[in-house]
C-alpha cells in the first residue's frame, strides 16, 4: 500500500526466509569476515575470466540461499537480480541456469534494495509467492569497466572507493519468519553537479539524504525509531555529508547512522575511503545485519543502498553524476 | 547550510585533500631511483658489453621495459604506482606498465581482438602526443635554423 509520497508499506506481511552472502578474500579478512556464508580464496573464484568469477559469486550465493531452505527451485516464482556490468551480464548469464521467470534491474550500487523493494511489493500484492532477490559485484570487473586495467599503476585519490567482491541473495515470501520487510521508499534521481568518478561518496550523499528524509516523512517517523539507519557505500567522505544534510532537514541521525562501505573493510586494508559496489550493501545487510536481527540485537533497521548512475563514456563527455538511493525497512518480529 | 548551488564548495571540507608535498617527494624519490637504475644499466652495458654512451640507451630502455612488464605481471607495479604516482608513471617503466596491464586485462577476449586491439588503449594517447609534439618541435627547429 502506498504511504506518504514515495513509499510502500507491505501490510500483508513479507518475510525473509533465507539469506546468503558470498565474498572474495579481502572481504573475508575484514571485520565482518566471519559473518559471510562463503568466501573464495582468490579473486578468480575458480573461473577463467573476471566476468566468470562474478557469475561464480552470484551462483554460489543463490545455491547457498536455496540450500538453507528445503524449497525446490521450481517453487521460485521470480528471480530479480542486477549488477554493475554493461547489459547486466552477470545476472542475465546466471539466470540462464535458473528455471524461474526473471526480472533484471539496474540501480548501480542501489540494486540490492531496488531488487528487494520490487520483490517485496510483488509478494505483498500476491503476484508472487516466493521471490529470490540478488545482486553482485566484483573488484576486477568493475575496475576494468569503470576505471583502468587492474594492474595499471595509476595513482588514485583518497576519495576513491574499493569495489566489494561478493554477492548476496535473499529468499522472501509471505510465510511469517523472524524478519519482516515492513516497507520501502523508492528514491528519486538526484544530481548535485558532482563530476568526479573517483569521489562517489560526495556525489551520492544528497540522494541518500533525500531518500532518508522522504522515508521519515512518509512514515511519520524520527531517526530514533530505528536502531540503525544503514547507507550502502557513501564511504568516509559521503557519510558525514549525509548526516549533515539530514540534520539540516530536521532529522538528527547521530549515533544511528552507519555505512556498509565503512563496515566491510578494516582501515588498514588499503581501501581508500571504504567499500563500494552492489555487493557492498548486500553482503553487509544479508549477512551481519540479518544475523543481528535474528539474535534480537537489532529490532528495526532502515537500509538505504546508494547508487551512482554513471558510465565512463558520459563522464568523459563532462557530464555530472546522477545518483539514486532506495530504502527498505527490515524489522525483527516474534513469531 | 548545504544546498544544491553551494554543494561542491560546502562538501570540500569532507573530502580528504591530496597530500601534494608528500606525493611530490615520493614521486621525486621513486622517479629518481628508476632513473638511477637506468643510469646503472647504461654503465653496465658500456663497461661489460662495450656499448658506447650513445648506443647503450637502447638496451637500457629495453631492460627497464622488461622489468616493468614483469613487475606488472606479478601484480607489483600497480602498488608502486599508488605509492609513487608520477614518479613511476612518467619514466618509460610507466609506459610499459600501461601497455602490459592493458594486454593482461584483455587476454580473456583473445589475442587479436583482446590483447592486440587493447594494448595501446592507455599508451595510445602518449604515442599520439609524443609524435605530434616531436613534429612541432622539429618544425620549429627547422624554421629557426633556416631563418635565424
Amino acid at each position: 500500500m502506498k504511504i506518504g509520497k514515495n513509499s510502500w508499506q507491505f501490510n500483508q506481511g513479507v518475510y525473509i526466509q533465507s539469506s546468503a552472502t558470498v565474498t572474495g578474500p579481502k572481504e573475508k579478512q575484514g571485520p565482518l569476515g566471519e559473518t559471510f556464508d562463503y568466501s573464495f580464496e582468490d579473486l578468480h573464484c575458480e573461473a577463467s575470466t573476471w566476468e566468470g568469477a562474478e557469475q561464480a559469486l552470484l551462483t554460489k550465493s543463490i545455491d547457498i540461499c536455496m540450500g538453507k531452505t528445503n524449497m525446490r527451485e521450481d517453487a521460485i516464482d521470480l528471480f530479480i537480480s542486477g549488477d554493475l556490468l554493461n547489459q547486466n551480464v552477470t545476472s542475465n548469464y546466471v539466470a540462464r541456469n535458473i528455471e524461474s521467470p526473471f526480472l533484471c534491474v539496474f540501480g548501480a550500487c542501489s540494486t540490492s534494495m531496488e531488487a528487494l523493494a520490487i520483490g517485496s511489493s510483488l509478494v505483498d500484492s500476491g503476484n508472487c509467492k516466493n521471490v529470490l532477490a540478488s545482486t553482485s559485484s566484483h573488484y576486477s570487473t568493475a575496475e576494468r569497466q569503470f576505471r583502468y586495467p587492474t594492474e595499471y599503476g595509476g595513482q588514485k585519490p583518497d576519495t576513491a572507493t574499493t569495489t566489494v567482491t561478493g554477492a548476496g541473495t535473499l529468499l522472501i515470501n509471505n510465510e511469517p519468519s523472524d524478519i519482516q520487510i515492513e516497507g520501502a521508499t523508492i528514491g528519486r534521481v538526484i544530481d548535485y553537479g558532482m563530476n568526479d568518478p573517483l569521489d562517489m561518496g560526495s556525489a551520492m550523499a544528497p540522494a541518500a539524504a533525500d531518500t532518508i528524509v522522504q522515508h521519515l516523512k512518509d512514515f511519520g517517523r524520527d531517526p530514533s525509531d530505528y536502531d540503525l539507519i544503514l547507507t550502502g557505500d557513501l564511504s568516509s567522505v559521503g557519510s558525514p555529508i549525509v548526516k549533515k544534510m539530514t540534520e539540516q532537514s530536521g532529522y538528527d541521525m547521530e549515533g544511528i547512522h552507519r555505512d556498509c562501505g565503512l563496515m566491510v573493510y578494516q582501515a588498514n586494508q588499503q581501501v581508500f575511503s571504504g567499500g563500494s559496489g552492489c555487493a557492498c550493501s548486500a553482503v553487509v545487510t544479508y549477512g551481519y545485519i540479518i544475523q543481528q536481527l535474528k539474535q534480537n540485537k537489532l529490532k528495526k533497521v532502515l537500509v538505504v543502498a546508494t547508487g551512482a548512475l554513471l558510465s565512463p563514456t558520459i563522464v568523459q563527455q563532462k557530464e555530472t553524476i546522477p545518483c539514486i538511493a532506495h530504502g527498505v525497512v527490515l524489522q525483527r518480529v516474534d513469531v | 547550510m548545504i544546498t544544491k548551488d553551494n554543494y561542491a564548495s560546502e562538501v570540500k571540507k569532507y573530502q580528504p585533500k591530496p597530500k601534494l608535498l608528500r606525493n611530490c617527494i615520493k614521486a621525486f624519490l621513486v622517479g629518481g631511483l628508476i632513473c638511477a637504475i637506468g643510469q646503472g644499466l647504461t654503465f653496465f652495458y658500456i663497461e661489460v658489453f662495450g656499448f658506447t654512451e650513445k648506443t647503450a640507451g637502447n638496451p637500457t630502455v629495453t631492460t627497464l621495459i622488461l622489468i616493468a612488464a614483469i613487475l606488472t605481471g606479478f601484480g607489483v607495479y600497480d602498488k608502486i604506482g599508488q605509492f609513487a604516482g608520477a614518479g613511476s608513471a612518467v619514466p618509460v617503466t610507466g609506459f610499459a606498465n600501461s601497455i602490459a596491464s592493458a594486454a593482461l586485462e584483455h587476454k580473456s577476449e583473445g589475442i587479436v581482438l583482446g590483447i592486440a586491439t587493447n594494448m595501446f588503449k592507455l599508451a595510445g594517447s602518449v604515442i599520439v602526443f609524443g609524435a605530434v609534439s616531436a613534429y612541432v618541435v622539429g618544425l620549429i627547429r627547422y624554421l629557426v635554423e633556416q631563418f635565424l
